[in-house]
């Protein structure tokens, strides 16, 4: 037989609600009622971040902001999966994954007002720092999950990026480590359908970008992104894989309903038939229908979520403008080594010099 | 020369890109965004209108993209890829150090690499972290490849013209404070400013600095506040660089500053320093003096106005040499 089929692959996708906010009865996770909301504030608490984050901008208040409109299932629904054990190594669009983490939120306004102090992580809350060079944080996902593997430890990683990066070295390089090495690694590609102006289709030949682990001898998997529920299923059942040592790759698809930042200016490069088809299948109204259809969440209930949100938004902008007018130049020096090394110590005496004149 | 013709930074690229589009069809313009949306800083835009067999958006992989390069130009292209910031060519720089600066050598001259790779860089727009490193030293370490930082609009048209006929591989860093600072009268169509030349902005007796892209207006600047005669010559080329107009300059004047962006071990003016000091040693007065960034990772734009030289930097560095 001299020639054959010697490999096929298929790739699975999932969803629980549709569009219109029914669900799947046979595949909603169980979860409690305070979770279920808890899934849906963080949704609103990203979307509102973002909305504010966006308007400081306009106004001068910010630097450029990457804001993560329409991607809050894809991110929140991933993360709520996570146990505080398991890492996370973000792209530069995942703010909400920080907060869920515990960053405060004037930290995040710190990042887009130009201050490395945004940048630092809590101690001890296995995150790492914003990576805008694109695609290049999986690889670090890979060190991490293979890590967990060398010590025994039960913990995962996580590592979030867009429909672009998938078609950098770094994430092929990364996805096929995770497979050589048992990497404790999942790898969720936020596929929001556009890298800047490049959609999809420019991107790569591929049908599904779920399939891109097949060649690096993995699971791939697609789920709907704009479905939380779907998410959180399809991350519980990656990362319990990859605890395992089976390293998994989650395409969701998503769309990002506003710029990819502040600098964009999306109706250069998609209409607004198609805007206008994804805000129907908006993740937050989605899930805010089904949980008032399944008698979850009510006015009430939303209005005491968005008023909380609101005042830590209040106080996050009071507390980042503070801190922004205490910056102190000098600590651009402070922490290129642990050590600061005498050619260094010479040139801040210099800066010292200059400044004080 | 008319008014029609008065152009910024920005669109001088897009006019010399247009133009070299027009004259060889062996021009390959493709980088990330650089088709329907005209490029982040909008230096590409309405060229895939006019030539779209010839203007592409690509994947974003940034090796791939410089790879592709070689590819293309072993095969008789003119790659003209656009790196989106200087900071995302760390993703390519193994194509570049490895393959494309020396495609020639290896080959013994039987293929060549005349690729120009366009890209932003430096500071001072607020841009988001890992947006505004200065890069030039680092090109400028690699044998085999040229590297070019213009300062005005008709510099930007001519030394970008020039990059694209080169017949050799040439980094192109276009700064991106300057984009759309001023304009100026430009010249119209074929217009070719040659590579490895300085410009000298201005002239005096007592003092030379050197500087290039985003410092040459603080430079000036800085001189002309302290009222000192003195040459201030813009590099222009970072590599190969104008020695011969330097070592005459510092010759002249006995004093020489240089002035950059980027961290100051290791950077150009480290260079510069050497040269300055094997060609002009018995006719300097006063050590040559450095005004640079620091040894630290450019910092992100809250205190990127600390990090950067600026004018009154430059005029206490001129003070100490013009008094030593």
């Amino acid at each position: 037989m001299p020639r054959s089929t010697t490999a096929e692959f298929t790739i699975d996708s999932i969803r629980i609600l549709d569009k219109d906010g029914s669900a799947d009865e046979d595949l909603v996770p169980d979860l409690t009622d305070e979770t279920l909301i808890d899934l849906y504030r963080q949704m609103r608490r990203s979307r509102r971040l973002d909305e504010r984050a966006i308007a400081l901008q306009r106004r001068g208040e910010l630097g450029t902001y990457a804001p993560a409109i329409g991607q809050e299932a894809a991110q929140v629904g991933s993360a709520a999966a996570l146990d505080a054990g398991d890492w996370i190594v973000p792209a530069f669009r995942e703010q909400i994954v920080y907060l869920m983490r515990g960053s405060p939120m004037h930290k995040i306004l710190w990042y887009a007002m130009g201050m490395e102090e945004g940048a630092e992580i809590p101690e001890g809350s296995n995150l790492m720092p914003p990576s805008i060079p694109v695609g290049s944080q999986a690889l670090h996902a890979t060190g991490i999950g293979w890590g967990k593997a060398l010590r025994g430890e039960n913990a995962a990683t996580i590592t979030y990026f867009g429909d672009g990066a998938t078609s950098t070295g770094d994430v092929y390089e990364a996805l096929n480590f995770a497979g050589a090495y048992d990497a404790q690694t999942v790898f969720l590609c936020q596929n929001n359908q556009y890298a800047i102006s490049t959609p999809r289709r420019v991107q790569t030949r591929a049908e599904t970008l779920a399939q891109k682990a097949v060649a690096a001898g993995i699971e791939g998997i697609q789920v709907d992104g704009n479905d939380v529920l779907a998410v959180y299923v399809a991350t519980t059942e990656a990362l319990e894989k990859a605890r395992n040592g089976n390293p998994v790759l989650i395409e969701a698809e998503t769309y990002r309903r506003s710029m990819h930042t502040t600098s964009d200016d999306p109706s250069v490069y998609r209409s607004a038939e198609e805007e206008a088809d994804w805000e129907q299948r908006d993740p937050i109204s989605r899930f805010e229908t089904y949980l008032r259809s399944e008698g979850v969440l009510d006015d009430n209930r939303i209005e005491e979520i968005n008023a909380a949100i609101e005042a830590e938004l209040a106080d996050a902008i009071d507390r980042a403008k503070e801190g922004q007018s205490e910056i102190d130049p000098v600590d651009m020096f402070r922490h290129t080594f642990a050590e600061m090394p005498p050619v260094l110590q010479r040139q801040l005496a210099e800066y010292k010099v200059m400044r004080d004149e | 020369m008319s008014d029609a013709n008065q152009l910024r930074i920005i669109e001088a690229v897009s006019q010399a890109l247009d133009e070299e589009l027009a004259r060889d069809d062996d021009v390959i313009v493709y980088g990330e965004d650089v088709g329907i949306d005209g490029g982040v800083f909008r230096a590409t835009q309405g060229l895939i209108e006019d030539h779209p067999e010839q203007v592409h958006d690509s994947p974003l992989a940034e090796a791939g993209i410089i790879g592709l390069g070689i590819g293309l130009a072993a095969t008789g292209f003119r790659p003209v890829p656009e790196i989106q910031f200087q900071s995302f060519l760390y993703q390519g720089f193994h194509q570049l150090q490895q393959h494309a600066s020396r495609l020639r050598s290896r080959t013994r001259g039987t293929l060549s690499c005349p690729m120009t790779i366009r890209m932003p860089f430096g500071g001072g727009i607020r841009a988001l972290e890992h947006h505004s490193d200065s890069y030039e030293a680092g090109f400028a370490h690699i044998p085999g490849l040229k590297v070019v930082v213009p300062s005005t609009p008709a510099d930007t048209k001519g030394l970008l013209t020039a990059a694209i006929r080169d017949p050799d591989p040439v980094v192109f860093m276009e700064p991106t404070r300057l984009y759309r600072a001023s304009s100026e009268p430009v010249p119209e169509g074929e217009y070719v400013e040659p590579l490895g030349a300085a410009a000298v902005r201005r002239t005096g007796e007592d003092l030379t600095l050197i500087s290039w892209g985003g410092m040459v207006r603080d430079t000036l600047d800085a001189v002309e506040e302290t009222e000192v005669s003195a040459d201030v010559i813009d590099l222009r080329t970072i590599s190969p660089m104008d020695i011969d107009t330097v070592v005459a300059s510092v010759r002249k004047t006995g004093r020489c500053i240089v002035v950059h962006e980027a961290p100051r071990t290791a950077g150009m003016a480290a260079e510069l320093v050497a040269q300055v000091t094997d060609e002009a040693f018995l006719y300097l007065e006063a050590p040559v003096e450095r005004v640079t960034g620091y040894d630290v990772p450019v910092p992100m734009f809250a205190r990127e106005e600390a990090y950067l030289p600026d004018t009154s930097r430059i005029v206490t560095a001129i003070e100490r040499t013009v008094g030593f």
